[in-house]
């Protein structure tokens, strides 16, 4: 059995991370998840959260994300995050971000307001976390 | 014959102007840097975006709970046109070769009795096909303040276009750019984005047939559409602003070198006319000794 398996986190703007890894922690769709190597092959999408990879070398590095989807298999795992920034340095983008959803729970009604509002808390919760 | 007064200008003229074309060049090489570079970092993305969506659109596109992303309002009668263009000229053919494609297509769905409604996003796009279309257009998205697409960009115009859809403005959406293909070729591509359309999957796609879907394959799909639509059109800003500054280089290393030409013509008529004096003065001083 493999140790490790190839971790990629791509944004539509550049590639985050490219490294070997024992472990990733993602905030799936419903509820986090930790996926280790030989994993059964999923996709899921995600909830606007922290990706917690542990490297090769038992270094841990996080990123937080604000939705999109995950590809995990047996050999590799890439997480598409439609926005992710290391560490506190993305805290400034995500408040905007927030700002932006706030703004769009506002004007949505109905079911799109329910995702909008989930959408809102997650962001708070993950803001807090980051804090 | 003009005087060696006037050619001194010209020269001196066509000598700033080769000064300026130059400069030019070398701004847009850097920035063609910039975008390849940017393009270049959003292919993993998009690549791996593609292979998930065809994956999943050929498991679930064909049922009939597809999304309407996918399957389309069952119609094609009012048709949406996203014409993405520069902001600033001086780049060569680059704006004409988009527009010839745009005016094109409007004209063979106008003939077919289709409603046409155009979005410009660029000032130079939109200048040009306001004297035939102009009653055509519906918005037009302001990019001069822009200094580097981001996604953000994108998915702003994402998400308009598909309000729009949702509330039944239109049934199909294709979108006009260059593809950037090399520093002196672009090409322009147009591409029917909603319903969404996707390359026929290939052989190793099968193994996608294998994921499981969390929450479940219907949901990760009418999650990830409108991400692929917004991919799909930060794709093309990209291209679109590599192409951009590739086509105004070239245009530029053209006027660099026609004005080189242009001075040494300009030069070897100056020195002639400057010969031309003096054997004339010289004719005058030695006739005039001749008479004595």
């Amino acid at each position: 059995m493999a140790n490790t398996m190839q971790f990629d986190l791509v944004s539509p703007e550049k590639r985050l991370a490219s490294l070997e890894a024992t472990q990733v922690q993602i905030p799936a769709a419903e509820g986090d998840m930790t996926a280790m190597p030989d994993h059964a092959p999923v996709i899921t999408t995600l909830r606007p959260g922290m990706v917690k990879v542990t490297g090769a070398d038992g270094s841990e590095t996080s990123f937080a994300v604000t939705g999109g989807f995950a590809e995990i298999n047996a050999e590799a795992m890439s997480v598409l995050a439609e926005h992710a920034s290391e560490g506190a340095e993305g805290k400034v983008a995500l408040e905007g971000f927030l700002e932006d959803a706030r703004s769009r729970a506002a004007d949505a009604s109905g079911d799109a307001r329910d995702v909008a509002e989930k959408l809102v808390a997650d962001l708070e919760q993950l803001l807090e976390a980051m804090v | 014959m003009p005087s060696l007064k006037d050619l001194k200008t010209r020269i001196d003229s066509v000598k700033s102007t080769r000064k300026i074309t130059k400069a030019m060049q070398m701004v847009a090489a850097a920035k063609l840097r910039r975008a390849q570079d940017a393009a270049e970092s959003a292919r993993p993305y998009a690549e791996r975006m593609g292979v998930v969506m065809s994956g999943l659109a050929a498991s679930v596109g064909s049922s009939d709970s597809a999304p309407r992303l996918i399957a389309g309002t069952g119609s094609d009668q009012v048709q949406m046109l996203v014409v993405m263009t520069s902001e600033r000229g001086l780049c060569g053919g680059f704006n004409s070769t988009i527009v010839r494609a745009a005016r094109l297509k409007i004209q063979e769905l106008l003939a077919a009795g289709k409603t046409v409604k155009i979005i410009t996003v660029g000032k130079k796009g939109r200048e040009q096909l306001k004297r035939d279309y102009a009653s055509h257009f519906v918005d037009h998205v302001d990019m001069s303040e822009v200094k580097k697409v981001g996604y953000g960009d994108a998915s702003g115009i994402a998400r308009d276009l598909m309000d729009r859809y949702e509330a039944g403005e239109f049934d199909v959406c294709t979108i006009f750019y260059n593809r950037f293909i090399s520093v002196i070729s672009q090409e322009p591509t147009v591409r029917q984005i909603i319903p969404a359309t996707f390359e026929a999957p290939e052989e190793g796609a099968e193994a996608g047939a294998l994921y499981d879907y969390e929450p479940s394959e219907e949901d990760v799909l009418a999650d990830l559409l409108p991400r692929g639509i917004s991919t799909q059109i930060f794709t093309a800003l990209l291209e679109n602003a590599a192409s951009e500054e590739g086509a105004r280089m070239s245009a530029m290393d053209n006027a660099t070198r026609n004005a080189g030409e242009m001075i040494d013509k300009l030069t070897i008529e100056f020195n002639r006319s400057r010969q031309a004096v003096i054997t004339n003065e010289l004719i005058e001083i030695i006739s005039g000794a001749e008479a004595l």
